[in-house]
């Protein structure tokens, strides 16, 4: 009988073209995805006169710097921003690459089109220059973020040299609690294994609170995959992912389909495979999470205390959270209910989904937000049928900004959305580094739900309190 | 890229754990094209205040560190984001290695395209070379890629690992598509097959 293989193993088996001499394997890349940002490896590439060997296999989607307020001139921050957008699509136009431009509905986060058009699809190598791209993973993909070299590297010869990484796979046991969502569960896990608990490593998540998320809720999961340093998080295909997948416009059709579905029920990992490494938790212990500190493994449940560095023995550690809590501005001991936050960000590939903004709907229904909230949709699709739901009037009538244009946003606050110096801002988004949201900004993660309800109050509350509307 | 084969330098240690991409290289200053110098931007905001002067406590901007070409971290060095700005601005410093505990996967990776060289050495090791850098200004370490070995401030010689692909590309300061482009009979065979293996897969792109 053949060796058992985990669903990751299955994937870069088939992609293997070759090994060199030091054991790395040389894999065939499906699907590459690039943005404003990805200017670098096309200068890289026409410096040195190579063309773009799969055109047809590169998506081009201007997300990082398009302004959300709208897409007119006086929209962009300034003609630098607006300039690297139209690069972009110079350079998909010049390359002959898939392109989602300015007036296409379709457009918006790359993390988040690419699962909503079916482009992501199981048993596929999906790359892109941004290390968020482990999102794909939670359709059964192996994808992971490169630098602009590689990038190059993959335009001109649709390949890329990687050293095996090791495999964790990570259980999830019991029932997600009511008022719990994917946002808690994946920030309880890096809590639990830390920032660079994942290094070397693609994360396979399994079990009966995973299985049971829809393929909105595992993109949320699969996203933060980096956050917990492992390049790629991924969760197998079950007939929840084939009854997303089916009929989006870059998905198979008809014997295509049947043919595809027959393959990818052969991904699923093999009861016997081995991992190099095991975690394990239990969903019902999961309570909403807000993280307090400057790394996403800094995080507690919102009935939890900030840490008192007097108390940490270690000089280092104590080093570390003084820089933290200073930065941060809290006071040691603080509970997190008492934290007073400023503003709200809801949005990003983390959480930009219908889904997600539905859960803040629910809070924000017939409450209204007591300090400055923007809610940005994660593509055009989802603004439509936002507004198709009337979540938009929701929004709205609660004082929440919604804006009509997708975008990264103030996730990476470089298209003018960005958190003032020293401002405290609830953030669905995945990174509170610190001058991550703009220079001084006080970023503390939390799910769309947690994130509405401190619009609402004014600090952080714990949305199990509150009745949803 | 200009090959790495041994390295000698004064040696700055930082002691943070999770030093992040955007610590090294700020996300508004991610939009210059790559033959502007970058080397003005690295560590930002932690070496220059909002008024462009210097912070004072920030390791680097104390005299005997000022020279260092050589940085000796802790935990997770360059975890966060795939920005390979982050190396171009360490690259453009003056930067050729760094010595950590553990690296951000994709950081790691882009080093290698760069020229900078990412040794990871055991906790007590990283943690002595630190110390012992605490203590004197100027002192120097040196990185012997063809060796494998990292001599400290004491001449104490410490072996690393390195995967011999990544090891040989730094040492010849290869081009990496170059050296792919020699598998291109390796490559147009495997699209062959696996065309023929899953038509679906690429059936509702090529439209």
């Amino acid at each position: 009988m053949a060796q058992p293989r985990s669903l990751f193993e299955k994937i870069w088996d088939r992609h293997s073209i070759t090994t060199n001499e030091a054991g790395q394997s040389l894999l065939f890349i499906d699907r590459h995805f690039c943005h404003e940002l990805s200017f670098h490896a096309f200068n890289m590439l026409h410096d040195n006169n190579r063309t773009v060997r799969h055109p047809e296999r590169t998506f081009a989607i201007p997300d990082h710097y398009t302004p959300t307020t709208g897409l007119d001139d006086s929209d962009y921050v300034d003609t630098d921003t607006k300039a690297l957008v139209q690069n972009l699509i110079s350079n998909a136009e010049l390359n002959k690459l898939n392109l989602f431009g300015l007036g296409d509905e379709r457009r918006g986060i790359i993390h988040v089109v690419g699962p909503e058009q079916g482009i992501t699809q199981p048993g596929t190598i999906i790359v892109c220059g941004d290390s968020h791209t482990s999102t794909h993973g939670a359709l059964g993909a192996l994808a992971f973020g490169i630098g602009a070299s590689d990038v190059s590297h993959v335009l001109a010869t649709q390949t890329l040299w990687q050293p095996k990484p090791k495999s964790m796979r990570v259980t999830v046991t019991g029932k997600r609690p009511t008022g719990v969502t994917a946002k808690d569960v994946i920030l309880t896990i890096i809590g639990h294994i830390g920032a660079a608990g994942g290094t070397g490593h693609v994360i396979e998540y399994v079990g009966p609170a995973i299985q049971e998320l829809s393929v909105d809720q595992r993109l949320t999961v699969c996203n933060m995959s980096i956050e917990a340093g492992a390049r790629a998080g991924m969760i197998a295909p079950d007939d929840t992912t084939y009854n997303y997948l089916r009929g989006r416009p870059f998905a198979p059709q008809g014997d295509n389909w049947e043919r595809a579905e027959e393959y990818w029920r052969s991904l699923p990992t093999d009861e016997d495979a081995t991992f190099d490494r095991e975690e394990t938790l239990d969903a019902a212990s999961i309570e909403p999470m807000v993280t307090w500190g400057t790394s996403p493994e800094d995080v507690l449940p919102i009935g939890g205390a900030i840490p008192d560095p007097a108390q940490e023995t270690d000089p280092k550690r104590q080093d570390a959270l003084n820089r933290k809590m200073d930065y941060m501005g809290l006071i040691p001991g603080q509970p997190i209910l008492d934290i007073k936050v400023d503003r709200v960000f809801i949005g990003s590939c983390t959480n930009s989904r219908i889904e997600d903004l539905r859960d803040a709907a629910s809070i924000l229904n017939g409450r209204t937000a007591r300090i400055p909230a923007i809610i940005v949709p994660g593509s055009g699709l989802i603004r439509a049928q936002a507004e198709q739901e009337g979540l938009d009037k929701i929004f709205e009538s609660a004082g929440v900004e919604w804006r009509p244009a997708a975008g990264c946003s103030m996730c990476i606050g470089v298209n003018g959305d960005f958190v003032k110096n020293e401002e405290r801002c609830a953030s669905t988004s995945n990174r509170n580094f610190e001058g991550r949201q703009g220079r001084g900004a006080r970023t503390h993660l939390v799910s769309p739900a947690m994130a509405a309800a401190a619009a609402v109050t004014g600090h952080f509350t714990d949305v199990r309190k509150m009745e949803k509307n | 890229m200009e090959p790495f084969t041994c390295f000698t330098a004064v040696a700055v240690p930082m002691d943070q754990d999770n030093i992040d991409t955007d610590q090294i290289l700020p996300a508004r200053h991610l939009m210059m094209p790559r033959d502007e110098r970058y080397g003005g931007y690295v560590f930002k905001d932690l070496r220059l205040d909002r008024d462009g002067n210097e912070i004072d406590t920030f390791i680097l901007n104390q005299e005997g560190f000022r020279p260092s070409r050589i940085i000796v971290a802790a935990h997770n060095f360059g975890c966060g984001s795939s920005r390979e700005g982050a190396v171009f601005t360490l690259v453009d410093a003056g930067f050729r290695a760094i010595i950590a505990t553990s690296f951000g996967d994709i950081f790691y990776n882009n080093s290698f395209n760069n020229g900078l060289l990412p040794v990871a050495l055991p906790e007590e090791i990283v943690q002595l070379l630190r110390q012992q850098l605490h203590q004197g200004d100027g002192a120097e370490v040196t990185v012997d890629l063809e060796a494998q070995t990292v001599t400290g401030p004491d001449r104490s010689v410490y072996p690393f690992e390195i995967d011999a692909h990544r090891r040989n590309r730094l040492l010849k300061g290869l081009d990496a598509v170059g050296y792919t482009l020699q598998y291109e009979d390796d490559i147009t065979r495997f699209e062959r097959r696996y065309s023929e293996d899953a038509p679906w897969e690429l059936s509702a792109v090529q439209q």
